[in-house]
């Protein structure tokens, strides 16, 4: 047991490391992550296209994409080392991460070479952004109930319906979207999956306004779109299979990603002066700082383990998947806590005002989303009992009824 | 820079094939020869620890694993002890494992002068002796700067309560007040001055006495004035161990309960099929892998005699408690009824998991430990 690289891996990192001296500045410690905020940024799009090209030209983008796609060919721990080393310098992240992460593998996957060839090696460079047109407003964590609708018209097929949480909608230049073709079927059999330009006449973006007053989703109207029969991946009815290889892709992607974490707390706790001292002294406080020390290293050293499986060649389980569980609701409780330590005056927002830059009060109205998006907490304890613990799945009243003799309920979810 | 903490290297943060092959002969030998039969049979009868079983596991070494061949030891090292323990967990071997082994040999192994290393480690290696540790006093904490027992002039006076497998132990280590403070004492059980009674605690399963000593010959171990920190020391060694040993406990836990859900069926379908189930074992698993995580990192920091152990430690330390616990209180939860009876063993994973948590001192203990350790080692977070 130790913590050494292969020297296959350390010849890769040594790669890494230079070009990233070379063409990047290195990040300052402790000044923070790069936010996707930045992707609403038109300034900071333009950096992360110029960036994304440098890094595939380097062939440090796709690293583990095979060569039909434009990809390195590489290994999935050559990926965590370049993300390792990466991290330590101030880039621009995050605008790629679900065009390169979810859509193009499916393109790929499911596409001619003609399509690998047109879009992989764009989408690669930063050229073209892709967004996923999946979730509805009647349709998120049971995504198979969706509803926007296909019709064939001759070579095209012609799309109404409405999506939504589209992040990036407004800026992207493409996107994958799965479509109701036949609403007689079964609700996993009716579905037919396209890409599509988002210039398409007939679309219609209005952005979402988050509880965190700020808009990264929006929702995305169809009205007559028409998309050419070619721009179909899988057959007809075939959806469904087609959008798994997109959402296999999507708890990897945003797994990852993390805001305030104990550190921050940390200095919070140092900082703040309770009636007996320093937050840092008091025994409530200690008692909850460690456990978040904890699990944050638990969650760190299940990460080794998944490397580790990585580095021997072999494929982590759906057990790596414990993160996103983990650090959604940590989130949300650190930002909570970290008020209370503030007391009446953490409920300002003012960066001027209170400490560490309101990064907690911001935390806490954005982190409800860590423990929705890309899966919710409840499908999470859904995954975990049934592909690890091997427990049966849910009872279901829906699978075997033609979609359109469903019950529908009244909530709509409508925005 | 900390190599497990820069996230600059790739990782064999693993056990190596020699190790998971030793985990799996262990594995097998106690499914065959510590079935819960065993278990109950030392539960419900006279005897204080299963001797027969006992006596399999010196002979093959085991009690030697991390004692160096010079001493008689099988040299396996701390991460084919650390592997052994997670399956004598698994299987609530009754024997006195973890106080002969982690305890009373660790203490001997990093404290011991020359001369007490080659009196007691071939013997703890070879189950002639079995060893334990001595520190509380009764309930409340074990300050170890308020030790009611006292060490002067080579003996130890005062009473132990309780001191695991204390009633049949040859050997002690004695925390004991000494004239420079906190002192570790090396004391024979079979010396003059020694009063012994078996004391019932929540887990007949492991056997606990009261020691009491009366002017009883004791050898300090270990520079005077420094018991503490070697106290301590000796604790965090023995943390990583002990939390190996919870997580095997926690994963059989999840196992017994996983299978009792696909089995018992209610309103139609299994148990297992009900969200209220799934998730509720679902955050199980998810206690236990964290556990598994931080003990890993803990076998890493106790095998490579690292710096980070006393942060390393307690985050496995704390972590196993935690899991252990919540798998086998919601193993009796998913087994309803059913899990509440002497019958059924969930009691025995119940009782063990919160004597495990007490064994070295509480939760709460090593939160603060932990914390403290992060202030002022001012360790990476």
């Amino acid at each position: 047991m130790d913590f050494d690289d292969t020297p296959e891996e350390a010849e890769f990192r040594a790669g890494a490391r230079a070009f990233l001296e070379q063409n990047a500045q290195r990040r300052a410690p402790g000044s923070g992550l790069v936010y996707r905020a930045g992707n609403e940024d038109p300034e900071f799009r333009r950096h992360a296209k110029e960036w994304q090209a440098k890094k595939a030209d380097a062939g440090y983008a796709g690293i583990t994409w095979p060569s039909e796609w434009g990809g390195r060919g590489g290994t999935a721990i050559e990926q965590v080392i370049y993300d390792q080393e990466e991290g330590k310098y101030a880039v621009p992240r995050g605008l790629f991460d679900i065009g390169l992460g979810m859509c193009i593998p499916t393109l790929c996957t499911w596409g001619t070479q003609a399509h690998r060839d047109r879009y992989a090696r764009k989408a690669l460079r930063g050229e073209e952004v892709w967004c996923q047109l999946f979730s509805e407003p009647a349709a998120g964590s049971d995504l198979a109930g969706l509803r926007t609708r296909a019709e064939r018209d001759g070579e095209n097929w012609v799309i109404n319906g409405q999506k939504i949480w589209t992040s990036g909608a407004h800026y992207c230049d493409f996107g994958v979207l799965v479509t109701r073709s036949d609403f007689a079927a079964p609700k996993h059999k009716g579905l037919t999956y396209f890409f599509l330009d988002m210039k398409t006449p007939g679309i219609e973006i209005r952005p979402i306004k988050q509880i965190s007053g700020q808009s990264h989703f929006n929702e995305v109207f169809f009205t007559d779109v028409r998309i050419p029969d070619s721009q179909r991946l899988g057959k007809p009815g075939e959806g469904w299979k087609v959008s798994l290889t997109t959402l296999m892709n999507e708890r990897y992607t945003i797994g990852g990603r993390t805001s305030v974490g104990v550190e921050d707390i940390f200095e919070l706790a140092r900082k703040i002066e309770l009636d007996d001292g320093p937050a840092l002294k008091n025994e409530g406080v200690r008692d909850k700082l460690a456990d978040w020390y904890v699990s944050s290293q638990g969650l760190k050293y299940s990460h080794f383990r998944t490397m580790t499986a990585l580095s021997r060649g072999e494929t982590p389980g759906p057990e790596s998947s414990i993160g996103k569980l983990v650090n959604g609701t940590k989130l949300q409780n650190i930002a909570a806590f970290a008020m209370d330590l503030m007391e009446q005056g953490g409920v300002l927002t003012d960066p001027e005002l209170v400490p560490l830059a309101a990064v907690f009060q911001q935390t806490l109205l954005t982190s409800p989303s860590s423990r929705i998006a890309g899966g919710s907490d409840e499908i999470m304890r859904n995954i975990i009992a049934e592909r690890v613990l091997g427990l049966p799945a849910d009872v279901r009243v829906d699978k075997e009824l033609p979609f359109n003799e469903l019950p529908t309920g009244k909530g709509k979810g409508r925005t | 820079m900390d190599a497990a903490e820069g996230g600059t290297q790739a990782m064999n943060f693993d056990f190596s094939d020699d190790l998971k092959q030793l985990r799996d002969e262990a594995c097998r030998f106690l499914r065959e020869r510590c079935p819960s039969a065993a278990v109950r049979r030392v539960l419900e009868g006279a005897e204080p620890y299963d001797k027969r079983l006992w006596s399999e596991i010196v002979a093959m070494g085991w009690a030697g694993a991390a004692i160096p061949e010079a001493y008689a030891g099988a040299g396996l090292g701390h991460l084919g002890l650390c592997v052994l323990a997670e399956e004598l967990g698994s299987a609530l071997a009754p024997v006195p494992f973890s106080s002969s082994v982690y305890l009373a040999s660790e203490a001997i192994i990093t404290a011991g002068s020359e001369a007490q290393k080659r009196a007691w480690l071939p013997k703890l290696a070879s189950g002639a002796a079995i060893g334990t540790l001595a520190l509380a006093e009764g309930a409340g904490r074990a300050d170890v700067r308020k030790l009611r027992t006292t060490f002067r002039n080579g003996a130890v006076s005062g009473e132990k309560l309780p001191v695991p497998d204390g009633d049949v132990a040859d050997l002690a280590i004695v925390v004991a007040q000494g004239e420079r403070g906190p002192a570790l004492t090396l004391v024979d059980l079979k010396a003059a001055g020694v009063g012994c009674t078996p004391v019932e605690t929540i887990d007949p399963t492991r056997s606990h006495a009261r020691i009491t000593f009366d002017d009883t010959p004791a050898e300090a171990l270990g520079a005077a004035g420094e018991g503490e920190a070697l106290l301590r020391h000796i604790q965090d060694r023995a943390a990583v161990l002990f939390a190996f040993e919870q997580v095997g406990g926690a994963q059989r836990s999840l196992e017994m309960a996983r299978d009792y859900a696909l089995e018992r069926y209610a309103f139609g379908r299994p148990i297992g099929s009900f969200q209220a189930i799934k998730h509720k074992l679902a955050d199980v698993y998810v206690a236990t892998e964290l556990a598994r995580s931080n003990a890993y990192y803990g076998a890493w920091a106790l095998a490579s005699n690292a710096p980070e152990l006393p942060v390393a430690a307690a985050a496995a330390r704390i972590s196993a408690n935690e899991a252990f616990f919540v798998a086998a209180k919601e193993n009796i939860q998913v087994h309803g009824g059913m899990g509440y009876t002497w019958q059924f063993d969930c009691h025995l994973y119940y009782r063990r998991a919160k004597l495990l948590s007490l064994a070295l001192g509480s939760t709460r203990l090593w939160k603060d430990r932990l914390i403290g350790q992060l202030e002022t080692a001012n360790a990476p977070l």
